[in-house]
């Protein structure tokens, strides 16, 4: 987690090897309850995996925060759990129409492991397709709340699904690993405490990715950190909410 | 000279985003408080159907790390630079501003004396004024939230205390009509013919809030789109605009 830069020098802008674009929408597909989106990638650099996009929301005021699911030729997917009213009219947009995409944002996952585990839980488990196609291969385990949701594990090979009440804190293998983990906050604080290296890919509501709103904070070391910049990978857990 | 286009302050952080920052005509800082604050707890955002509710409680670093961190790495950016100061009593801003006064390169200082997060200082907007105005020789705006009975009393009365200009949400034909100072208008601007309308409605120069977040290319594509509006509409200027929609 980085400071501010000292006096005098600007740092690198949060914006950086973004672009902003209007894209088309290639597709849709079914993944359970999900949806695959699929847009044209246009001049679009996927950027590392665990980054996170910028995608307008059809009719809707603020864009909506999506890491990269996959990055097929020319296109890049993202996997979006319909459950609000974004990410509904992202779900029910029309082929050919086009969206404002802004883009990679944020830290990736670390990519120089020796032993990658990946550890994903729920819609969490969005940027492991791309993720593990860019370390080859790597294990995972991955938990969901019924087998309708664990659709999603198609979407990673070499997985491991474990369903509620099983946790995947519960289905870890044995050894040394290098955890690189995505889903709800109560599932990273546990991987945390299990595997106290593990780099975290955490979320929270945004409205712009590009560190201007000062929405998106999670609490670390007692500060207010925004995720959008300072993440959305970090390497340190942030403080229980409601923690002095 | 056109019509400057400015950010409304909380909507852009010219460290992240330092090239949004050049492309306006004067970069507006977050509000600076006399002590850091951590600001409110999440969740602090949430959209609604035709904008968005913020809670961000005035997290920023005090003007102690202002002055010694933030300001010397604002002014390497080279654009014009606004700082909004706040406080919870007027001898808060008082303070700031006296501190401000030598720095005589900032623009101008925008008194918020509207954020809805936090607690209100106890004193009225004309005296926070006063009190800034005994302190500091800087331009000051003061920026007045929409939520009172009487807005053009209320940009009566401070322009009377010694504020140079004024900050508005929503206001500014009431306001326009009541004062003869420069006055920055925001609230809704995500195009031009927004920015155009405010212009005509008294405005001399327009902030871009939420459009920000969706847009960080807002500044410049917000300016190309006023001056289009603007001369279709047979005004090379858009400062030509200013106050038609008063006379009416």
């Amino acid at each position: 987690v980085s400071d501010r830069p000292p006096a005098g020098a600007v740092g690198r802008s949060s914006l950086a090897g973004a672009r902003r674009e209007l894209v088309a929408v290639r597709g849709h597909e079914t993944v359970g309850p999900y949806t695959l989106l699929r847009l044209a990638r246009g001049g679009l650099d996927p950027g590392t995996p665990g980054q996170f996009f910028m995608v307008e929301a059809p009719g809707r005021v603020l864009p909506r925060p999506f890491s990269l699911c996959l990055a097929p030729p020319g296109e890049l997917a993202f996997l979006i759990e319909p459950i609000g009213p974004g990410t509904r009219a992202l779900c029910g947009s029309d082929v050919g129409e086009r969206l404002h995409v802004l883009g990679p944002l944020g830290s990736g996952f670390r990519l120089d492991v020796e032993r990658p585990l990946l550890v994903g839980g729920g819609i969490g488990i969005a940027p492991f397709p791309y993720l593990a196609e860019r370390l080859g291969r790597a294990p995972a385990v991955l938990g969901f709340r019924t087998s309708a949701h664990a659709a999603a594990a198609s979407l990673v090979p070499a997985a491991e699904v474990v369903l509620e009440p099983t946790l995947v804190t519960e289905a870890l293998p044995a050894g040394r690993f290098d955890v690189l983990a995505c889903g709800p906050e109560p599932m990273l604080r546990a991987v945390a405490g299990i595997a106290p290296g593990a780099q975290l890919a955490w979320e929270a509501p945004m409205a712009c990715g590009y560190g201007a709103c000062f929405g998106c904070v999670v609490r670390i070391g007692g500060r207010y950190r925004r995720l959008c910049v300072d993440g959305p990978v970090l390497h340190a857990v942030p403080d229980a909410e409601g923690a002095p | 000279v056109s019509v400057p286009i400015l950010n409304a302050s909380g909507c852009l952080d010219a460290l992240t985003a330092p090239e949004v920052a050049q492309a306006l005509d004067a970069f507006v800082t977050k509000t600076i408080t006399p002590e850091p604050r951590e600001g409110n707890h999440p969740v602090r955002i949430a959209e609604t159907d035709h904008g968005m509710l913020n809670s961000i409680g005035l997290q920023g670093p005090g003007i102690d790390a202002f002055l010694t961190t933030v300001l010397p790495t604002l002014r390497t950016l080279d654009v014009p630079l606004w700082v909004s100061v706040g406080g919870f009593a007027a001898s808060d801003y008082a303070s700031i501003c006296a501190r401000l006064d030598s720095e005589n390169d900032i623009e101008a200082v925008e008194l918020n004396l509207s954020c809805p997060n936090v607690e209100e200082a106890p004193e009225t907007g004309a005296e926070i004024v006063a009190a800034a105005r005994a302190a500091t020789s800087r331009p000051l705006y003061a920026k007045l939230s929409p939520a009172t009975w009487d807005i053009a009393a209320t940009a009566r009365a401070v322009v009377a205390a010694g504020a140079d200009g004024l900050s508005l949400v929503n206001t500014i034909r009431a306001c326009a009509g009541a004062v003869d100072v420069p006055i920055v208008a925001m609230g809704g601007v995500s195009e031009g013919r927004h920015a155009l309308d405010l212009v005509a409605a008294g405005a001399s120069a327009v902030a871009l809030g939420t459009v920000l977040f969706s847009d960080p290319s807002a500044p410049g594509r917000v300016r190309a789109e006023l001056q289009h509006a603007s001369s279709a509409r047979g005004f090379d200027n858009p400062l030509h605009v200013r106050g038609i929609a008063l006379s009416s």
